[in-house]
């Protein structure tokens, strides 16, 4: 009996006269859907399965299926004859597009047995020549198949040995998906020894040595298995002891290894061919002069024996020497082979005489984390979920590694200048300026990585939409490091007259275990981003945009400065950027045009109408006619349309140029080169009290009280204080954790949910939506989406101010600030 | 909202037989979005009055029919704190049309003798809107000019904008409380009103229907062609159905409590405009372009003429706004143009600020009234992006000269659009392309476009900017 032994994701071409046994064949021992028949196609094309005028139509069909399916990484099996080398040569050329390997299964059962059974079957009535033509092909195929490309050739010679063979799947050599780890990712090491054993015992490895002291092991207490990313050898002081070690390690399991482009140029310097001996090669050369044969026939088949990426962890992990784009993740060919080993390079070189490369990282969209070498930089970044761990240890920089999955990671300084770089290092990934940005850092469906709540996906048509209030309206990207997230309201209130109140915000935050929380004033004004630096400053609102003409800017700018320094404030919150995050007073100072044009405007025409149709209908009830509900209605909205006339006019008051306008600052988002946004709400409001204290005129104190959201009566006292304040004409309050960023349970909950007063509601959900049928109806509004967006947009806030903290490009500051932006224009109730 | 309609005489008693509803009936109609009630809130001897009274439901924010509103709901805040409710909006037509259907039709069945009587009548709305741009298309004097040709007496009231608990003066507000009186057969006088009621409402509807063009024409027959405004009552009547709003956007522009900018006119074909594109396109030609970007292509006027033209092989839109490519694709054919053609162009959302690769590798980019819509702060970006990066071979910039602008009557300081960041003098127009040049290895030429002024220059300056390592 035999076994086929096939990889997992491959091609099978199977081979064989008509009535050999094929369709029988795969059906036995393929899964259903598996096999692309071209009689099928044919029939499909056609509605005859045997109709010879529609082969070309019907392979061109068979061909687009296997395209498809190899694209999606299926194992595909055609079911066609096969005979000709031309038709072969087409199924040879889509799977070397889709990077898997092609496999022949040829059917040799000799033309009489196929002659026989077709015999038997009535729509195959062409007789023998086409048996025996196609008999003659195959035999006249068999030789060449490894030629014509195939890795893999089963023949099964007999009806015997077709009925009885045996499929095995065999796991690519790069799947080890299923060894979940944990990990250390290893970056390039060039023969750096003591580095690399000082990086072993950071990470906690315990090293063995042989009996000449020299280390030929390390094992980790945890079980944790070392991965190499490649380039071991070459340049440094001592390839052979890294060698030594790490395969030690790789064959005791205790580390893995992808090959780097190094240890492929000794491989074939090692079998003796014709390389150019240079870029470090000579050291390792020299080294290995002075080792046994034996040692060297080693290296070389442990080298060349070398996969070159690796698939780890579920699909989660990905490594290759010299990165691997997405298409190319567990595939095997030559081209991925070339990919992993010396990266996407676009075939010129550069001043220094090394080969250009073609940025793929930035054009990774992939799910997989892509962890390589190859490119020395100076910094660890993590650019779309990849990650370069040659810090150029070898040129006199650091050795680093990454804990997987922790992502945490490790460096150890060179000891040394080993070896002079043919290049200087830089900190640009692949060239780009600091302050560049590029459309591909925003457009499109993406997903921008957020350390609070992990990977955040932004649509094509929320960015299309922020791309253009970005480019036309917003202040410079550099000026907008930060963008407030949207915010949720309580859920809805079942107190009479109510649609919000304290107790359900109360009662949310002690479900989500945050027993302490702060209410803090509303201000009914527009959220504003004061920005300082040390070249200048900015005053922006929700989309990015300036409050005020530049000189006003800068003399709000100024004053502001001024503020702090007479608060005291400088020393306290150090040098470099600082962000507030703040409410600008009074509301009418930046919308006075909306307030214009819809809320005064309905307030007027409200009042023009309502007492007219009131007249209308008490003369209509006078004269007898039941129109008492309708009376009654229209008295009630006479009333709402009043309240709502003097809800918004407490929210406008004239300023002129600076004149009037009045800042609350609520939160200090960055200060001293630090992500200060998570600290406790009460040092962020006494800090405001101090800005208040400098510059009474300018500044505006936030009203705040602590709430226990255990205790009842704390809560009670938080609802009376709310009622206060709504009473007298406040427009409500927000309820955050005291702790600035809560993860009571593990989960990141709501930084805060706002409480909007009675009153005020009447400006979003119109005067008449106290009416107990309104009300009622507006009871199911529906917060999930609204809740969704304001916690992924904090947490893209929060990333927003980690990367600048960190002193990341501005491209990678702007690409979270620019997802704020789009998720808001996500459609979403407006009245939340 | 409210309609009332008086007929005043001893033929007072014939308006509830012509509008067919009894004077001792309450009767609701029930309307898409709302609810109408005919009551009679006056009957005497020589005054009979019927009153058209709509309440619309506030919470549903019904009034964006007509779009597409599966689950989502209206998108802004607009569309929920608005003047419905109260105003005499194109609803009210609509609630007129249907109440009061057979009286506008002309007919009475019960006393068909009475449909061509005049009758001296009075109508009088509490809440008429009155908005417009411009002046005297707006507020009491455009009532009047729409009302009396057709035989009404206009008189009016109006109210402060802002309430009297805020210390601003934001004038009157653009609602008025009017009162018409004249002598009419019934079924004009509501003719009249069902065209301009919508008319006068010049507000953001998105009721769209194909027969608003057809409903126009039947109602107005008789006097809208004989009417000195019927331009007016035309071009506002059916405006509203070419506004076309790019929610992403306006949900943004909301959150931003701005009120958004007045859109740009549609392309009229001023002599200017068609200059400008003739004298770019004489430019390219020199320069032997095929592959030309055309960047902030809005709604592709120039990639219209380049299209024209088979010399162009390869043509780029591109455009900050996605909604303008949106424009720029259906006026543009695309869907309808010959493969081959088809192939010539492609439309891509960029923008300036950013870098992009695509725009790599062409013979010309085309910089038509651009630069002036980019802020100050980002042309070092659009230098980058453009010199920089895409470097082709030739650049064309145009913009306008500022100089030039007391010839349109433009006062000092003013701009030509109001989205323009800037405008430039020859002088500074030519610094600026001159320094562009230096930094990044071009020659510069510069044109003039459009008639020259003697002293204040041409209205369009033009430059050409030319690689030095290609010749």
């Amino acid at each position: 009996m035999s076994e086929l032994r096939i990889p997992e994701v491959c091609l099978v071409v199977l081979m064989g006269a008509s009535g050999s046994g094929k369709t029988t064949f795969a059906q036995r021992v393929f899964r259903p859907h598996e096999t692309v028949s071209s009689d099928a196609c044919r029939a499909m094309v056609s509605g005859d399965e045997n109709d010879q005028s529609a082969s070309a139509d019907a392979f061109e069909v068979l061909h687009h299926l296997v395209s498809v399916r190899l694209r999606r990484g299926l194992l595909t099996v055609v079911d066609a004859t096969n005979v000709t080398r031309a038709a072969r040569a087409d199924l040879v050329r889509l799977a070397r597009e889709h990077d898997v390997l092609p496999v022949a299964v040829v059917l040799d059962v000799g033309a009489d047995v196929a002659i026989e059974r077709n015999r038997h079957r009535p729509d195959r009535d062409f007789g023998e020549g086409p048996v025996r033509r196609h008999d003659r092909q195959l035999q006249k195929s068999l030789r060449g198949l490894g030629r014509e490309g195939f890795r893999g050739v089963h023949v099964l010679g007999s009806p015997e040995e077709v009925d009885t063979a045996t499929v095995v799947r065999e796991r690519l050599r790069s799947d080890h998906t299923d060894h979940h780890g944990p990990f250390d990712l290893v970056g390039d090491v060039h023969g750096c020894l003591d580095e690399l054993l000082d990086l072993l015992q950071e990470l906690g490895y315990a090293v063995t040595r042989d009996t000449q002291g020299r280390p030929v092991d390390a094992v980790h207490p945890q079980g944790r298995t070392l991965v190499s990313v490649g380039d071991l050898v070459d340049r440094g002081p001592s390839s052979v002891g890294v060698l030594r070690l790490v395969m030690g390690m790789e064959r005791a399991g205790h580390a893995m290894v992808v090959p780097g482009n190094h240890e492929a140029k000794l491989v074939r310097a090692l079998r003796g061919a014709k390389v150019q001996v240079s870029h470090g090669l000579e050291v390792t050369l020299q080294e290995l002069a002075r080792e046994p044969a034996a040692f060297c026939d080693e290296v070389r088949d442990w080298c060349d024996a070398l996969v070159a990426h690796r698939v780890l962890d579920r699909g989660r992990l990905v490594v290759a020497h010299a990165g691997l784009k997405e298409a190319y993740h567990g595939r095997a060919s030559g081209r991925v082979r070339a990919f992993a080993l010396y990266g996407d390079t676009t075939g010129e070189t550069d001043e220094y005489g090394l080969p250009v490369r073609y940025p793929w990282a930035e054009e990774y969209r992939g799910r997989a984390a892509v962890v390589y070498g190859h490119v020395p930089t100076t910094r660890l970044e993590w650019v779309n979920n990849t990650l370069c761990l040659d810090t150029g240890v070898v040129f006199g920089g650091r050795l680093s590694a990454l804990r997987w999955p922790e992502r945490e990671t490790v460096q150890v300084p060179a000891r040394a200048v080993h070896y002079t770089p043919a290049r200087p290092l830089t900190a640009e990934v692949a060239g780009r300026g600091e302050d560049e940005l590029r459309l591909a850092d925003v457009s499109g469906r993406r997903h921008v990585e957020t350390a609070e709540l992990g990977r955040v996906l932004v649509s094509a048509e929320a960015a299309a939409g922020a791309l253009e209030v970005m480019s036309r309206f917003a202040l410079h990207p550099r000026w907008v490091p930060y963008l407030p997230p949207t915010m949720a309201p309580v859920p809805s209130s079942r107190a009479e007259g109510h649609l919000e109140h304290p107790d359900e915000a109360f009662a949310q935050y002690a479900e989500w275990g945050v027993e302490e929380v702060v209410c803090e004033e509303k201000h009914m004004g527009s959220r504003a981003v004061v920005h300082l630096r040390e070249e200048g400053g900015a005053v922006y609102t929700r989309t990015g945009r300036a409050f005020f003409p530049a000189p006003l800017q800068d003399q709000l700018v100024a004053r502001v400065r001024t503020a702090l320094t007479r608060a005291g404030l400088d020393d306290d919150l150090g040098a470099g950027d600082l962000l507030l995050d703040a409410e600008l007073l009074p509301w009418s100072a930046k919308a006075e045009g909306l307030l214009r044009e819809q809320y005064a405007a309905v307030g007027a025409a409200a009042r023009l109408a309502l007492p007219a149709a009131r007249e209308v209908l008490e003369a209509a009830s006078g004269r007898g006619l039941d129109v008492g509900e309708l009376l009654q209605r229209t008295r009630r909205r006479e009333h709402d349309a009043y309240a709502y006339d003097i809800a918004w006019q407490r929210y406008v008051w004239p300023t002129d140029g600076l004149e009037g306008v009045r800042l609350a600052p609520f939160q200090v988002l960055l200060a001293g080169g630090e992500r200060i946004a998570d600290r406790d709400h009460l040092w962020h409001l006494a800090v405001a009290d101090r800005l208040v204290e400098a510059d009474p005129g300018l500044f505006h104190r936030t009203r705040r009280l602590p709430v226990r959201t255990g205790s009842a009566a704390s809560c009670a006292e938080g609802a009376r204080w709310w009622e206060e304040l709504t009473g007298a004409g406040g427009e409500g309050m927000v309820v955050k954790p005291v702790a600035g960023l809560a993860r009571p349970r593990g989960t990141l909950v709501q930084p805060g949910l706002k409480v909007r007063g009675k009153e005020y509601l009447r400006i979003i959900y119109g005067p008449d939506y106290t009416a107990p049928e309104h009300l009622e109806r507006l009871r199911g509004r529906h917060l999930g989406h609204k809740r969704a967006l304001a916690l992924r947009e904090h947490a893209l806030g929060l990333e927003a101010l980690d990367r600048l903290a960190r002193g990341e490009p501005l491209w990678r500051v702007h690409e979270a600030v620019f997802a704020v932006l789009a998720l808001e224009s996500e459609p979403v109730d407006p009245r939340l | 909202m409210l309609l009332t309609l008086t007929c005043v005489g001893p033929a007072s008693s014939d308006l509830g037989y012509l509008l067919h509803k009894h004077p001792d009936r309450v009767q609701e109609v029930e309307l898409p979005g709302g609810r109408a009630t005919v009551l009679y809130p006056e009957v005497s001897p020589d005054r009979c009055t019927v009153a058209l009274l709509l309440e619309v439901d506030p919470i549903a924010g019904g009034q964006r029919r007509g779009r597409p509103a599966q689950g989502a709901g209206p998108a802004t805040l607009a569309a929920y704190v608005n003047d419905r409710p109260y105003a005499a909006s194109s609803l009210l037509s609509v609630a007129l049309g249907k109440a009061f259907r057979t009286a506008l039709n002309g007919r009475c069945d019960a006393r068909p003798d009475l449909v061509d009587q005049e009758l001296e009548l009075e109508v009088r709305i509490p809440a008429l809107p009155t908005r417009g741009a411009r002046e005297g298309e707006r507020g009491l004097p455009l009532v009047q000019r729409l009302l009396e040709p057709l035989g009404w007496t206009v008189e009016g009231s109006t109210t402060p904008l802002a309430g009297d608990l805020v210390d601003v003066d934001w004038g009157e507000a653009p609602y008025a409380d009017v009162r018409l009186t004249g002598w009419h057969r019934l079924a004009d006088a509501l003719a009249h009103l069902y065209v301009l009621l919508p008319v006068l409402d010049d507000q953001k509807h998105y009721w769209v229907s194909p027969d608003e063009v057809d409903k126009l024409l039947r109602r107005g027959e008789g006097w809208l062609s004989a009417h000195p405004d019927r331009e007016l009552i035309t071009r506002r009547y059916l405006g509203v159905r070419r506004r076309f709003v790019d929610d992403a956007l306006e949900r943004l522009t909301e959150l931003d409590e701005t009120v958004p900018d007045p859109e740009t006119e549609a392309d009229a074909a001023t002599p200017l405009r068609q200059t400008r594109v003739e004298a770019v396109l004489a430019v390219l030609q020199e320069c032997g372009a095929r592959r030309v970007v055309d960047l902030g292509c809005g709604e592709g006027t120039y990639l219209r003429a380049l299209l024209e033209d088979p010399v162009y092989l390869e043509i780029l839109g591109v455009d900050v706004s996605a909604a303008a490519l949106d424009r720029a694709e259906r006026r543009l054919g695309l869907d309808r143009l010959p493969e081959r053609q088809r192939a010539r162009i492609t439309l891509r959302q960029s923008s300036v600020t950013y870098r992009d690769d695509v725009l790599a590798g062409y013979d010309a980019v085309l910089l038509v009234e651009v630069v002036e819509h980019v802020d100050p702060e980002r042309l070092p970006d659009l230098e980058a992006t453009v010199f920089g990066s895409a470097r082709p071979r030739h650049v064309v910039v145009t913009t306008p000269n500022v100089e030039h602008n007391p010839v349109y009557g433009i006062p000092k300081g003013g701009r030509r659009h109001p989205d323009h960041r800037f405008e430039w003098t020859r002088a500074e127009f030519a610094a600026w392309v001159r320094g562009v040049g230096e930094r990044h290895g071009y020659a510069v030429e510069l044109r003039p476009v459009g008639e020259e002024h003697p002293e204040l220059g041409p209205p369009t300056q033009l430059a050409l900017l030319s690689r030095q390592d290609e010749s």
